[in-house]
């Protein structure tokens, strides 16, 4: 047994069913060994979309996503998506090749310090260099990545330690970490206090990020709020915490989201934060977050409390446990009249149409996200149509909404819709995108259809990148530089070059039904749908 | 602004200097010295970072810091409660009566004249920070050559340091 087969090994021991990679010299022997094992193995078209989609894998099963590539420019070509997955706190052991071990250091061929690279985005990392630590490592690696607050941890493996004959191959049972050591258990006292001013509370609210989902907390959050009707709004990568339409869910917080949750964070007395980082994006101006009133912020990470906003009171743990302790607390609170208070700003939109002869993109993706399956994924991409979807998607029980919140990477959408699908081939999965996003993952497409994953991807197309424009448009006196992407490629012949059903919504006419046969489509299918660059998401 | 001492405990692993340094880096923190050694367990090295940053960034120092994988403790050596020692080398130039007056002020600090040349010597001074700065400023009237630092090292009083654990 050599070094290669132990770390095939490893991930067959870690239960691992796909991993999503690019070789080269440098981890083709590793891919040669993981060919013995029943793993899946997906060639990818560019190593950034080995991590995303990994990342669409892992949110989707809350296992740890695993992808693998070579050395030099296969790792720093995945170092992007290395970063999405560590500002979402998503979970993946990513691995990589590198050169010889005596050659580490004399700028050898396809060398690059990928684990000094990637030092600031990952929440481990491991330069192999004796065969016989790979079981160790690998365990640690897994360990590390799903617990505590989830990350992505990297192992960088030399070509001779995968070669190299392992001694006496021992999976370790348990992982012993002298420094590494997670909270689980929220403090009771902590709890108590939080109990405490909650019954005091006149206007509590629940503020939910990504951290439920994390945690797979998500029954015990929707326990808790509707045992004590407590208003609940959420972050971005909150989304799906609660039904769209769920009477206590008021939207999303933050400079892109709703008014009526924006004015529950002003105007609540306790906000018990969870699982949120209160984000720049989130929370505009987090130094007035606080005034008068009183925030508990329940995070498995202790640096995120107190660090963008605080004072506050602090429970570390998991969430799943913390609330489920809350759950079991017996008290009584009324928010009747809180809730009744909040219900008017609810249906209001800001928004004014700019013009008939395109598709409005809101409307579209209220009316794509109302023809979707309860259970399915939706994907958005980053940009205008990132800010459209999360604001006027309708995600209903079971269903998900991904995006890379916290990196904002363009071309996450259509790599993450693939690892989601395969996680999990029962739901139905869509990729929403805008032009430019979508050019920087087309490539994909050959993944998708040499695998057989069968998702359905949008193409918001205004042949401009839309969120620069507005940009421009409010503060650079509607200078239009670097945003015209042009009207090519052609989307109808792409479709035919990739056999991939092509469907066109140019108008509000029929547009319903279009989705419907959009969506219904046996095959894999892109819709293009043409919007006015004019249009903005304010 | 403040300046803290904070102590930490990190496992001696491959890169664990860098990426404690490179955690300050990235994150913008002040370090005003860092000094790294083996402690009486090989397993684990002891740094001393001396950091500087208004209370919020002080706090957030010890949290980012105590998160890294590789730190089994962080905590403050608080003034009061703490010893720090600093050492620092001192090359000035000095002739025959220079000597004589320079070597009274050594005296005086309980310094050392490590190296002697016809033309300059070599001092070495041990004590809290205050102490070698108070000294470095005396021999100011003199043409100082080069100085080289440790920055501190400390350690809580009584039992009051970082545990270890089995």
């Amino acid at each position: 047994m050599n070094g290669a087969d132990a770390m095939a090994k490893c991930l067959e021991l870690e239960n691992v069913k796909v991993v999503y990679g690019y070789p080269g010299v440098a981890i083709a022997n590793f891919f040669d060994r993981l060919g013995n094992t029943g793993i899946r193995q997906v060639l990818v078209r560019t190593e950034q979309n080995a991590g995303h989609m990994a990342s669409g894998y892992a949110r989707t099963l809350g296992e740890v996503g695993v992808c693998a590539v070579t050395s030099g420019p296969g790792a720093t070509n995945l170092l992007t998506g290395i970063a999405t997955a560590y500002a979402d706190s998503i979970p993946l052991v990513c691995i990589s090749g590198q050169v010889e071990s005596d050659l580490i250091g004399s700028d050898g061929f396809q060398e690059a310090d990928v684990t000094g690279a990637a030092e600031s985005f990952v929440k481990y990392s491991y330069l192999v260099k004796d065969v016989n630590d790979i079981p160790r490592v690998f365990k640690e690696a897994f360990y590390i990545a799903n617990t505590g607050r989830r990350g992505p941890v990297l192992i960088d493996v030399p070509i001779d330690v995968q070669k190299a004959e392992i001694k006496n191959f021992q999976y370790p049972e348990e992982v012993s970490l002298r420094t590494y050591k997670p909270t689980v258990k929220g403090h009771v006292q902590q709890i108590k206090k939080a109990v405490s001013e909650l019954k005091k509370a006149k206007r509590p609210l629940i503020c939910a990020g990504g951290g439920i989902f994390l945690a797979g907390a998500k029954d015990e959050l929707i326990s808790f709020v509707t045992k004590h009707d407590i208003p609940l709004v959420h972050t971005m990568m909150g989304i799906g915490v609660l039904p769209t339409d769920h009477e206590l869910n008021y939207g999303m917080v933050g400079n892109n989201g709703t008014v009526s949750a924006n004015k529950a964070m002003q105007e609540s007395d306790v906000i018990i934060m969870i699982g949120a980082r209160v984000a720049d994006r989130a929370v505009a101006n987090p130094d007035t977050v606080l005034d008068n009133k009183v925030l508990v912020h329940i995070d498995v990470d202790p640096a995120e409390i107190g660090k963008n906003v605080g004072p506050a009171i602090p429970i570390v743990g998991d969430a799943k446990s913390i609330l489920q302790d809350l759950v079991d607390t017996d008290f009584e609170i009324d928010t009747g009249k809180w809730r009744e208070y909040l219900k008017q700003y609810r249906s209001i939109r800001e928004r004014v149409r700019v013009s008939d002869k395109y598709v409005d993109p809101v409307a579209f993706v209220a009316l794509l996200s109302m023809a979707m399956d309860d259970r399915s994924i939706y994907v958005a991409d980053v940009g205008q149509n990132q800010i459209w979807s999360c604001r006027n998607a309708n995600i209903r029980t079971g269903g998900r909404f991904y995006t890379s919140g916290g990196m904002g990477t363009m071309g996450y959408a259509i790599p993450a819709a693939i690892g989601a699908k395969m996680a999990d081939e029962k739901r139905q999965v869509v990729a929403v995108c805008g032009d430019g996003g979508f050019q920087m993952s087309m490539m994909e497409f050959a993944t998708m259809k040499e695998e057989g994953v069968d998702i359905k991807v949008v193409v918001l197309k205004n042949n401009y990148l839309g969120l620069v424009r507005e940009y421009q448009h409010y503060s650079l006196n509607d200078r239009y530089e670097m945003v015209k992407l042009g009207t090519y490629p052609r989307l109808s012949d792409l479709a035919r070059a990739y056999d991939i059903d092509y469907y066109l919504a140019d108008g509000m006419e029929g547009l319903e039904e279009k989705i419907k046969d959009f969506l219904s489509a046996k095959n894999q299918a892109i819709m293009e749908v043409t919007v006015d660059a004019n249009d903005t998401v304010k | 602004m403040h300046t803290k001492v904070f102590q930490l405990l990190v496992d001696n692993t491959t890169g664990v200097l860098s990426r404690i340094a490179g955690l300050f880096s990235r994150r913008g923190y002040n370090i005003e010295s860092i000094t790294a050694g083996t402690t009486a367990d090989p397993k684990y090295t002891r740094i001393t970072i001396v950091a500087s940053g208004d209370d919020d960034i002080l706090e957030q120092i010890e949290k980012q810091v105590r998160k890294l994988t590789d730190v089994r403790d962080i905590r403050e050596l608080e003034p009061d409660r703490s010893v720090y020692r600093e050492l620092a080398m001192i090359k000035v130039e000095a002739d025959a009566t220079q000597r004589v007056q320079i070597g009274s002020l050594v005296d005086m600090f309980r310094a050392k004249v490590i190296d002697v040349t016809d033309e300059s010597l070599m001092i070495e001074i041990t004590g809290n920070v205050p102490k070698v700065d108070a000294f470095i400023n005396l021999l100011k009237g003199y043409n100082i050559l080069e100085i080289a630092r440790t920055g501190i090292a400390g350690l809580a009083r009584g039992k009051d340091g970082v545990v270890y654990l089995p």
